[in-house]
């Protein structure tokens, strides 16, 4: 059991730390890189415009 | 130029689901016959019953029908499928009304425990599960189910993907909930907080959320729009975790099918981890995600200007789904839950702060320039106030997640304070705000029947609301210091009944608050009655077209 326990924190410490921040670096890149911005803006107008 | 006449024949699916309904409808019948239980062969009777009826409906959509199928465009203009979506929207209302009710009956009863009135089917550990699943998965589940089938087809630009399926989606989520409410009242319960359903009901309604979840992507899958909208998104997650918590809590094995008890899989504390990891994730992505969806779309769409950032909604949607997953363990702070999973959890719910302010922040902020409305227009008003009672809450959800706040919140009135801060600011008010968008855009009137109405729905419901929350948080405080309060002998200072006298009067009080969000609900469902009935559209229609005068 702590054996187990011991290994699990282990993991979770370190790669699952990793992963979490790796994937927020990658939305951040996704979200703010400046060659989506028209892209997103037109997103955003999408509820508006009526048909 | 001669062109044939098509001729009518029934589709695969018409045929396909009047065959598996006939079928199930038997099956049910044997199970009501051959049934251990009379509330266990009501339900099968119940199962029967609908199955039956779908047959019958199915052959009579079949007879009344043209030959073509409804088309997808109609002019080059889509011809979006709103009768599913009119029919939750409805149904929303009447199990709200239901939903709040009995929980002003279960606060009635909690000041003055006669009005258990001394019957099994009355007493409130029955009433509760039915007031809470009343209100979220009827109440709030319906919402969902009509603003996610209107939201994806507005926002792709498509009609609704399926024939029948729409129509099962809605139709089955509410016979659940049917089963669901009459088993709690009949006894019939898993004893789960939120997953109270045993495990017939509990396999129907996979096969309802399957349908919806195929229903949603394949709409999204051919959509004309080449983005998909941030709404979309949230629903998305509310559907997939919503299926896949579901599957995770009520892995049981029935006794036998003629029964409805069953045993769950999971044992012990790892039972108790699963279930709230079910239970914080029914708010995080029911009561959260799905809701955040309605106020992407609808506050955007009532102020007429585009979310504030959008940018900040693909971080915060992403932030919000992978830290919600683990907050669960705060649910069991001081158990027998090992203590690191205690922490974790703690410390998952403090780091929600942030991506749950960035949604708040995202909604209040889409306001910007456009202040003024929040005067003159009620209905945006509320989904405003809506967004500020979710800041709130998920302020205080963090704070209360913390292991030092929550030995002295836990297990008391805070906790439903707490809750109801969430659902009835946020997720009441973000539903009524859609409610009152969606009426007349249903109905194509061209607006609400009276705006005065919705004005007082708001401010009769804030009160509620308020008098509500606050006297919770007395209750609960008290309570929590009164349970820990020690003599100067080290014996405790008073007893369980000393405390629950003291909580009397604040009873009182939630029951007022509750009467108020009610009669707040009823106005409302007044005001859509008169809205779909047409009243005061023909007196101001000459109005509406003003004269032209020609230029001279």
């Amino acid at each position: 059991m702590n054996e187990t326990y011991r290994m699990l924190a282990e993991f979770a410490q370190t790669w699952g730390l990793l992963y979490f921040v790796a994937i927020f670096a990658g939305v951040l890149v996704y979200a703010l890189a400046p060659s989506r911005r028209d892209r997103f803006d037109a997103a955003a107008r999408l509820p508006l415009q009526e048909d | 130029m001669a062109h044939t006449v098509p001729t009518k024949q029934m589709t695969t699916s018409e045929m396909g689901l009047a065959i598996v309904a006939a079928v199930f409808a038997l099956f049910a019948l044997v199970v009501a016959a051959k049934a251990h239980t009379p509330e266990y062969a009501f339900h099968a009777a119940i199962f029967a019953i609908a199955a039956g009826a779908s047959v019958f409906a199915i052959a009579n959509r079949y007879f009344d029908r043209p030959a073509m199928l409804p088309p997808q465009e109609i002019d080059g203009r889509p011809n979006y499928n709103m009768g599913p979506v009119k029919f939750a929207t409805l149904a929303s209302l009447f199990w709200g009304i239901a939903g709040f009710t009995v929980g002003l009956v279960i606060a009635l009863q909690l000041a003055w425990p006669a009005l258990n009135l001394g019957l099994p089917w009355t007493s409130f550990g029955r009433l509760r599960p039915l007031h809470t699943s009343a209100v979220i998965f009827a109440f709030g589940g319906n919402v969902l189910l009509a603003t996610s089938f209107y939201v994806v087809q507005r926002t792709s630009r498509v009609r609704l993907a399926g024939d029948l399926a729409p129509w099962f989606v809605v139709l089955g989520y509410n016979l659940f909930i049917v089963v669901a409410g009459t088993g709690y009242v009949l006894g019939i319960t898993q004893g789960k907080e939120y997953a109270e359903p045993e495990w017939y009901a509990d396999l129907f309604l996979t096969v309802v959320w399957v349908v919806y979840l195929l229903v949603f992507l394949a709409t999204l899958m051919k959509r004309k729009e080449p983005h998909i909208y941030v709404a979309n998104w949230f629903y998305l997650a509310f559907i997939v975790t919503i299926a896949v918590l579901h599957l995770g809590n009520n892995a049981t094995v029935p006794v036998s099918v003629f029964s409805p008890k069953s045993y769950i899989v999971w044992a012990g504390v790892q039972d108790a981890m699963v279930q709230w990891w079910y239970g914080h994730n029914a708010v995080g992505f029911f009561l959260t995600a799905g809701f955040l969806a309605i106020m992407y779309y609808f506050i955007p769409k009532r102020a007429n200007r585009p979310v504030y950032s959008y940018r900040l909604s693909i971080i915060h949607f992403w932030a919000l789904i992978f830290l919600y997953i683990w907050a669960g363990p705060h649910h069991l702070h001081y158990t027998a839950l090992p203590d690191w999973a205690q922490t974790l959890g703690m410390t998952f719910s403090v780091m929600l702060w942030m991506p749950s302010w960035g949604g708040m922040i995202n909604g209040l902020m889409t306001l910007s320039g456009a202040w003024d409305k929040l005067r003159t227009d009620p209905v945006l008003r509320m989904m405003v106030v809506s967004v500020a009672f979710y800041g709130m809450s998920t302020f205080e959800g963090p704070l209360m997640s913390v292991k030092a706040v929550n030995s002295l919140s836990h297990y008391t009135d805070w906790t439903i304070g707490h809750v109801h801060s969430g659902a009835l600011g946020w997720v009441g008010y973000v539903s009524f705000g859609a409610i009152y968008c969606l009426v007349p855009w249903l109905w194509n009137r061209r607006e609400m029947y009276s705006l005065r109405l919705v004005n007082w729905h708001f401010w009769i419901s804030t009160l509620g609301i308020v008098l509500y929350i606050s006297a919770m948080w007395v209750s609960g405080i008290l309570q929590g210091l009164m349970w820990r309060a020690y003599t100067a002998l080290g014996f405790l200072e008073y007893s369980f009944i000393e405390t629950v006298e003291a909580m009397h009067p604040f009873y009182v009080i939630r029951a007022l608050g509750g009467l108020l969000f009610l009669a707040g609900a009823l106005i409302m469902v007044v005001n859509v009655w008169r809205t779909i009935a047409g009243a005061g559209e023909a007196a101001s229609e000459p109005a509406a077209i003003p004269a032209l005068v020609p230029a001279e």
